[in-house]
């Protein structure tokens, strides 16, 4: 009875603990009115100078948007999402190119450094090139000289659009139509800004690239849209990372996330993301609603997706990989967490279409509290995807009686060379190790969030240095003391 | 199709209510509205993605609304003469129960076997009970419309305390000379403590288009052992729906296994509720296809109660443009912890041009349970095949084999010697290509005959 009671005291310590990154910064804003129609597309691609393709592209996807339905196929519940109560432009008014850092809204640099953000000269040693988003336009970037002298580009989504249109125009679309679905096409439709990188034949990226994203303004739906394309023989490791300010009323996140990978090139993709969950009474939070793919157009070709998943009040989310290209591989390593009333529907699809194609997926899933945490998969390999290889592991841990984890993974197979496993189990903390923790003298938040490390070290070893750090700290503050 | 269906309800609904008590009238007009408002399930309802039943449906089919199988005796179209296995058989022709000597059967010890629609006459207590109490009508369309034509089959009750001895068979032969469109319905149930074993088979004597959707109810009194064995050999122009909803109380034992060795089309549903502790559940599967033929087996198992447990394997071999598909779910409720839950789909494929989709799903809201699933597809071992050539087996020995022996962990499960073995040797010419569609069911392949291996497998 002892022991019930002090782990109830400790969870509810934990439940009562303060959004750690809940502060909100108070920047002029020139925002568009709320609502949805061709004149806010309109507005917004006139507002961002973009050329003629751009605006079709928008309206073309605006009125494919119109003839679809939210899907309800997730295991997720929400209060539906009022389109027209959303503002869909909002830009930092101040917005001159800066020359030197001092140059930077002074709020702005503060907010940075609350979250820790390396954009000064002393994180330059940190190895971080950063192009930081508030609010949906860009404002800093960082190592730009560094980065053009291999000839990467590494820039904000609008600026790609008007100084490399012909790039634009070639990839964006092409892995995932704004026809692909529902919020794809509300995305294609409105986005706002989003980041551009380019990896040029035969370059090793010699920097993490790294994006900050931050919902700041209230009430402002956040549309990124992030395309990265590497060449031929090239490499790049990606990391996104996201907080967000508390908020009382919900906030909608869709983005888009395309990657191409040609011949030999590798793609790595991280992500840490930690927007507002909600409180602890389930009111509020951040809804996720994001499509992410990657196509593995080459030979040879990798991409690999990392991503811990602590935030967010619904996740809706599915990190793809499309192997066309002989030899070709994809992974997707996921730890996602949820915690009160968070509910996360979350997991990846490999498509496999190449010959001697490989893909690998590692899924930890941990709930608590009153949430709901499901993985969602589809391992597909077609009639030509000779020896194809998929192995799949998807874990569940329950911590507390009131949550769920589920799995629905779906596996189809189309061709008599291919070798599909999938696994996975569902348990609760082994009482045997938190017992020898506790009589080790390890009290029992920090047993938990040690085994629940240990839990998810599979995937937290494949995030680079500095965001495995962050990501381990993150996985304690939801966890610890959550009760075996 | 969906029309077509309340029209002909609405035209024969006097035939089909006719003698029936007004519970089970209410409940059929019921269904009927769940199904207006329902429908079947299409390509866009889940679980039912894969295996289309609309294009099964355009045909003309006709529809028997009178038992016209009454006086016939069943010697006249087939005898079962399984080796060794005893069984009190019963016949169901186009859906129709055949009353052989009596339309119902009183053993000594109590246990009662007869025709439903009988049943709702002679035991209309019984059957208000358990009728339509396991079979929700809101979970598919198929189960709605078999509610609301439902007219006969087979109905068993088992008293408390009885174990009854020899098996019952139910051979569901389809002998017409139209397009048939059939809708049994059987309802099983088993006393506290008492036991049952029932052997399914379903068959064709006729090359003719059929569509059948069988429901059946069974329920697990506390302390109860039932076995369920299904097997299916069917023409290549049958489609053949099978749901299986079954309600287990505290303490009781299931076992189920759906054979499918032929069949154009075939969906084996089986919905398992738990609603007792200390109950376990053994649901198998096994399927051998060829040519296009289709298989799908659903699965779902419902915990709603703590301390039981339940095991599915489904296994199968897939030869040709075969499909088959898989999907299972288990559902563990809140506060049914220590739930101990299991899923096993294992493949083979054969060819190119056969696919397989799989779906092991676990909806979990309990913490304190053991849940673990897995699927796989893939081909035979090739270490195992070089060892067996190696060993100087022939590359077509060695196959067959290999494939021998990863279906018999599901022949293996099978209790009653009698039908293991004849199942056995069903799979073994199966895996040669030699049970055809003429070769049918139990009832000719269990002849004691040469052996089906070119090698004498008690040697290895």
């Amino acid at each position: 009875m002892a022991e019930a009671e002090e782990n109830n005291k400790t969870l509810n310590e934990l439940a009562d603990k303060e959004y750690k990154y809940g502060f909100y910064t108070d920047i002029e804003l020139d925002t568009a009115p709320k609502g949805l129609s061709e004149d806010i597309i309109r507005f917004i691609s006139a507002k961002k100078n973009e050329p003629d393709f751009m605006l079709e592209f928008r309206l073309k996807a605006y009125r494919h948007w119109l003839t679809l339905k939210e899907p309800e196929w997730a295991h997720v519940n929400y209060q539906k999402i009022d389109y027209q109560d959303v503002i869909y432009y909002a830009a930092p008014k101040k917005q001159p190119k800066y020359e030197s850092i001092d140059e930077v809204d002074p709020e702005l640099l503060e907010t940075f450094a609350k979250l820790g953000i390396p954009l000064d000269e002393q994180k330059v040693l940190a190895g971080v090139a950063v192009d930081a988003v508030i609010d949906s336009v860009s404002v800093k970037t960082t190592f730009q000289s560094t980065l053009a002298e291999k000839g990467i580009i590494f820039c904000s989504f609008s600026e790609a659009v008007q100084n490399h249109p012909e790039l634009i125009k070639e990839y964006m679309g092409s892995v995932v139509p704004y026809t692909d679905n529902y919020f794809a096409a509300l995305n294609s439709a409105v986005f706002t800004d989003g980041s551009f990188c380019y990896i040029p034949k035969g370059v090793r990226c010699p920097l993490e690239l790294s994006t900050y994203f931050r919902i700041n303004a209230a009430n402002t739906g956040q549309f990124e849209r992030t395309l990265i394309v590497a060449e031929e023989g090239s490499y790049v490791s990606y990391m996104e990372g996201c907080t967000a300010p508390i908020r009382d009323e919900n906030q909608l996140h869709a983005a888009i996330v395309e990657i191409i990978s040609h011949k030999d090139a590798e793609v790595k993709y991280s992500t840490v993301q930690n927007w507002w969950p909600g409180n602890k009474d389930g009111k509020g939070g951040v809804y996720n609603f994001v499509t992410k793919r990657g196509i593995c157009k080459g030979e040879n070709s990798k991409i690999s997706w990392t991503q811990v998943e602590t935030g967010s009040a619904v996740t809706w989310k599915y990190p793809s990989v499309v192997l066309m290209g002989d030899n070709s591989s994809g992974e997707f390593y996921s730890v996602a967490v949820t915690n009160n009333y968070q509910q996360a529907d979350t997991g990846t699809k490999m498509i496999h279409l190449g010959k001697n194609t490989k893909s690998t997926i590692i899924s930890k899933g941990i709930s608590a509290g009153f949430s709901n945490n499901s993985y969602r998969g589809l391992v597909k390999t077609t009639k030509n995807a000779i020896n194809a290889r998929n192995f799949s592991q998807c874990d569940s841990l329950l911590l507390g009686d009131k949550c769920g984890a589920h799995t629905f993974p779906y596996i189809e197979v189309g061709n008599k060379s291919s070798i599909v496993e999938h696994e996975a189990t569902t348990s609760k903390i082994s009482e045997d190790q938190l017992f020898y923790c506790l009589q080790r003298g390890i009290d029992m938040g920090s047993a938990i969030g040690l085994i629940v490390n240990g839990y998810a070290k599979d995937v937290l070893s494949k995030l680079p240095m500095e965001f495995a750090v962050e990501a381990q700290k993150l996985l304690s503050i939801s966890l610890e003391g959550s009760v075996g | 199709m969906k029309e077509l269906l309340i029209d002909l309800y609405n035209k024969n609904s006097e035939l089909i209510n006719n003698g029936s008590p007004l519970f089970v009238k209410e409940l059929r007009e019921k269904a009927l509205e769940v199904f207006k408002q329902n429908g079947l399930p299409n390509t866009k309802t889940e679980n039912w993605r894969q295996s289309d039943i609309q294009s099964r449906l355009e045909h003309e089919f006709a529809f028997n609304f009178v038992n016209q199988s009454k006086s016939l005796d069943v010697v006249d179209i087939f005898t079962c003469d399984v080796y060794d296995l005893d069984t009190f058989s019963v016949t169901m022709l186009n859906g129709w129960f055949v009353y052989q000597n009596a339309p119902i059967t009183q053993l000594p010890d109590g246990t009662i076997i007869g025709s439903l629609s009988k049943a709702m006459e002679v035991y209309p207590e019984i059957i208000e009970k358990y009728l339509g109490k396991a079979a929700d009508i809101n979970k598919t369309g198929v189960t709605a419309l078999n509610t609301a034509f439902m007219q006969d089959g087979l109905f068993v009750h088992v008293p408390d305390n009885v174990e009854v001895e020899k098996p019952i068979q139910i051979i569901n032969i389809v002998d017409l000379k139209e397009n048939t469109f059939l809708q049994p319905r059987h309802l099983i149930v088993v006393g506290k403590n008492s036991k049952l074993t029932v052997v399914h088979c379903d068959h064709s004597l006729v090359h003719n288009i059929s569509f059948s959707n069988t429901v059946a109810e069974i329920f697990l009194e506390e302390n109860s052992k039932y076995e369920h064995y299904k097997v299916q050999n069917m023409g290549k122009n049958s489609s053949l729906l099978t749901n299986l909803f079954i309600k287990q109380k505290e303490g009781s034992s299931l076992v189920t296994n759906a054979l499918t060795l032929n069949g154009a089309f075939t969906k084996n549903y089986v919905d398992v509720g738990i609603n007792g502790k200390n109950c376990n559940s053994e649901l198998y599967g096994l399927y051998l296809v060829d040519s296009a033929q289709h298989v799908d087996n659903q699965v779902f198992v419902d915990h709603a109660e703590a301390e039981s447990t339940s095991n599915q394997l489904y296994k199968g071999i897939l030869d040709d443009e075969s499909r088959a598909v898989f999907s299972g779910k288990v559902m563990v409720r809140k506060d049914s912890q220590k739930t101990q839950a299991y899923q096993n789909n294992k493949n083979i494929l054969l060819t190119d041009d056969a696919k397989v989709f799989t779906q092991p799903h676990l909806e979990i809201y309990a913490d304190d349970v053991k849940c673990s699933h897995g699927a796989t597809v893939g081909q035979l071992d090739p270490n195992a095949m070089f060892y067996l050539h190696s060993r100087g087996l022939c590359e077509k020995t060695a196959r067959q084999l290999l494939m021998y022996a990863f279906a018999s962990e599901v022949v293996n499960a099978i209790s009653i010697p009698a039908l293991k073995e004849s199942i056995d040797n069903m799979v073994q010419k199966r895996l040669r290509g030699e049970l055809s569609i003429c070769d049918q069911c139990l009832l000719h392949c269990n002849d004691r005959e040469s052996p089906v291996f070119d090698i004498d497998l008690n040697k290895i």
